[in-house]
């Protein structure tokens, strides 16, 4: 595991939070957490399903009470600044319902009452490309259309950090991209991001750093590339066997040329390699040694999501 | 360029809940349509008749001729001889009310004395048949006949649909109205900004107000126009009332909906407060039917604080003063009920 960045000195954090604890009966949902935002950064939690994403951004936003640890934002607490802290930031939950019988414009309007300053409601709506949909009651919005103007509502206040909670999740690949572009635009004015996700490409697109969450803690923290790196080498070979086949041993496939590691998860094998060139001519020796044929070969990139594999032995998406 | 109304939360959020509301067709069907439906029906049904008319039979015999002309000279009788076999038949279907027959030892009366109208047969029976006994009874010195505006079924009726209709809005806007923004987490991420708890309540309150001007005031013109009931107190304290009534009722709709996390608990609560009052209260018949021993819990109970100084009001022309009594009741359950919720009220 890599160790917590620490934010040098003279560098405000945006979010500082030291052995943040959540549990719910049993169950321990955020098992001491330390992380630190850094003003202007993108801070990615990319995990599965029940890894205690939403549970730390909830605690993180002041909506979930803690059992144990410390969070400051922007050097404030939860505990004593309240509305102030609520001016400043901006927050997507995870599943809000949005009065349904409201105009997308009514719903700005409503949310923007609620702010000092912030920004007007024509610009809003041009920033989140609704401003032919205005006059469109809320349950007539797509998804893609729903998530946007929820976003819209985070933003309304000209908040100095915004929390999003998988903010693509169930999206089609074109609402994502206009929602991926709307957090780019808000960062590209200085605005601090704070997302979850279980979407690899998602983290490795917007954030500058992520943290690998997993059973409630962080178990890889960095930048994707740094991520990608720490894996020692940088392409998987993927492949998997005729049925019946038996799999050489596999001190055997780890002594290959450039192989650093192996996984394997039902029938599908994973070597990550630092040279393709190198490992696969070394793979189908071995194989043809055995006298095993192949099903399936793949080869591609590193991504955090075999970073994840790496750390787990389970893939992302099996939550 | 933004104007004050679009930078105050209270008004922002008062207009939501109105838009809301009338956006939703079924709300404005119960709201308004329903307790005028319910006021026709009703006042249909009931409305008053010429004096009802009863059926007496005679039992044929030698007598029965004499009898029959008899009794349809009365005033309201109507007579009808019977063959002997068919009176029981006849008393037990109500075709008649009571039966006469002659008999060698004198008059003989067959009725149910548990049937009303029975009873009032055979003092209209002993009044006809008196002077064949030969002892005319002496005529009344005087009648009066009384059928006065604010005596009738439907002038009972509108004063406890007003009072009905308040308890009904008060729970569906507000209770389930908050439920709902809880079970879709709308509560909570309203939380997640900087909007004020207190204006946001009030912002209900303040919906309320608004809509009971419509409600009350529909209802009033409505049966006035329709069924000519007219108010025979203040209107303004009618409308005092009505405002107490709903603030009450929203505190009742804002209890109920303190902690309930789903739709369907919270409408459970809702039947539960409601079917009560709506069965106790004496909305559609007078609450004095119910017996001695229940009449204090009953008169304990909100609607019926409501709907008594309402009738108070309109069909008797009390003052405000004059209700003082049921005034006080409803007060108390008012605040009890504000303070409690908001006690135990679940933002998330
Ligand atoms: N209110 C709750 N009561 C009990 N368990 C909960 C509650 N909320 C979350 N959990 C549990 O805590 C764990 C983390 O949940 P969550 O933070 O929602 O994960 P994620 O957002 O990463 O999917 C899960 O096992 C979930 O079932
Ligand atoms: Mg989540």
């Amino acid at each position: 595991m890599l160790e917590t960045t620490i934010a040098p000195p003279g560098v405000e954090s945006a979010v500082r939070c030291r052995g943040l604890v959540k549990r719910y009966g049993e169950l321990v949902a955020v098992d001491g957490i330390d992380l630190d935002v850094r003003v202007g950064e993108c801070f990615g939690l990319l995990g599965p399903n029940g890894a205690g994403k939403t549970t730390t951004v909830e605690i993180l936003e002041g909506l979930l009470e803690r059992d144990g640890g410390d969070v400051r934002l922007f050097g404030l607490s939860w505990d004593h600044d309240e509305r102030a802290l609520r001016e400043r930031i901006g927050i997507q939950l995870q599943e809000t319902q949005l009065p349904e019988k409201l105009t997308v414009e009514e719903t700005i309007r409503l949310f923007r009452s609620f702010f000092r300053r912030g920004r007007e409601v024509d610009e809003i709506l041009e920033a989140v490309q609704l401003t032919e949909k205005r006059k469109t009651w809320v349950s007539r919005l797509s998804g893609g259309q729903k998530q946007r103007l929820s976003v819209a509502c985070a933003l309304v206040g000209a908040p100095d950090l915004l929390f999003l909670d998988e903010p693509t999740t169930g999206l089609d690949p074109q609402s994502r991209r206009a929602l991926w572009e709307l957090v780019e635009a808000y960062r590209a004015g200085g605005g601090t991001v704070v997302l979850t996700t279980h979407y690899m490409e998602e983290a490795e697109r917007l954030c500058d750093r992520v943290g690998i969450m997993d059973r409630g803690r962080i178990i890889a923290l960095g930048s994707p590339q740094e991520l990608i790196a720490s894996l020692d080498a940088e392409h998987i070979i993927e492949f998997s066997l005729p049925e019946g086949a038996s799999l050489p041993p596999r001190e055997e496939l780890l002594a290959l040329a450039g192989v650093t590691a192996l996984h394997q998860r039902d029938g599908t094998v994973q070597l990550v390699v630092r040279e393709p060139h190198a490992a696969l001519p070394a793979l189908l020796d071995a194989l043809g040694r055995h006298g095993t044929g192949l099903a399936d070969l793949r080869t591609h990139h590193a991504t955090l999501e075999d970073v994840f594999v790496a750390h787990t032995g389970r893939q992302l998406r099996d939550g | 360029m933004a104007s004050r109304l679009d930078r105050s939360p209270l008004a922002q959020l008062t207009l939501a809940r109105f838009r809301e509301f009338l956006r939703e067709k079924e709300a404005v069907f119960w709201t308004f349509v329903f307790p005028v439906l319910l006021a026709v029906g009703l006042g249909v049904a009931f409305r008053n008749r010429g004096p009802d008319v009863v059926a007496i039979g005679v039992a044929a015999g030698a007598d029965a001729g004499r009898l029959a002309a008899a009794l349809g000279h009365a005033e309201g009788v109507r007579a009808l001889v019977l063959p002997s076999d068919a009176v029981d038949d006849a008393l037990r279907k109500g075709r008649v009310a009571l039966v006469v027959a002659s008999r060698p030892d004198g008059l003989h009366y067959r009725f149910d004395p548990t049937r009303p109208e029975s009873r009032l047969a055979r003092l209209a029976a002993d009044e006809a048949l008196a002077p064949l006994a030969g002892r005319p009874l002496p005529p009344p010195a005087r009648i009066e006949r009384v059928t006065a505006p604010g005596a009738r079924y439907i002038d009972f009726l509108i004063p406890g649909l007003i009072a009905f209709n308040l308890l009904g809005t008060g729970l569906w806007g507000v209770g389930f109205a908050l439920v709902r923004m809880r079970t879709g987490k709308l509560l909570k991420r309203f939380l997640a900004t900087p909007m004020r708890k207190s204006e946001f309540l009030f912002s209900f309150i303040l919906a309320r107000l608004s809509f009971l001007v419509l409600e009350v005031g529909s209802l009033l013109l409505f049966a006035r126009y329709a069924f000519d009931v007219r108010v025979h107190g203040s209107i303004a304290a009618v409308f005092a009332v009505a405002i107490l009534g709903a603030m009450v009722f929203s505190g009742i709709g804002l209890l109920v909906a303190s902690r309930a996390r789903t739709q369907e608990a919270v409408m459970g609560l809702m039947n539960v407060v409601s079917l009560p009052m709506w069965i106790l209260s004496g909305v559609f018949f007078s609450a004095e039917h119910f017996p001695a021993i229940m009449q204090p819990l009953i008169r304990a109970l909100p609607l019926t604080a409501v709907v008594d100084a309402l009738r108070a009001i309109m069909n008797d022309g009390a003052t405000l003063a004059a209700v003082a009594g049921p005034v006080t009741i409803a007060l108390a359950w008012g605040v009890a009920s504000f303070a409690a919720a908001l006690a135990i009220f679940r933002w998330r």
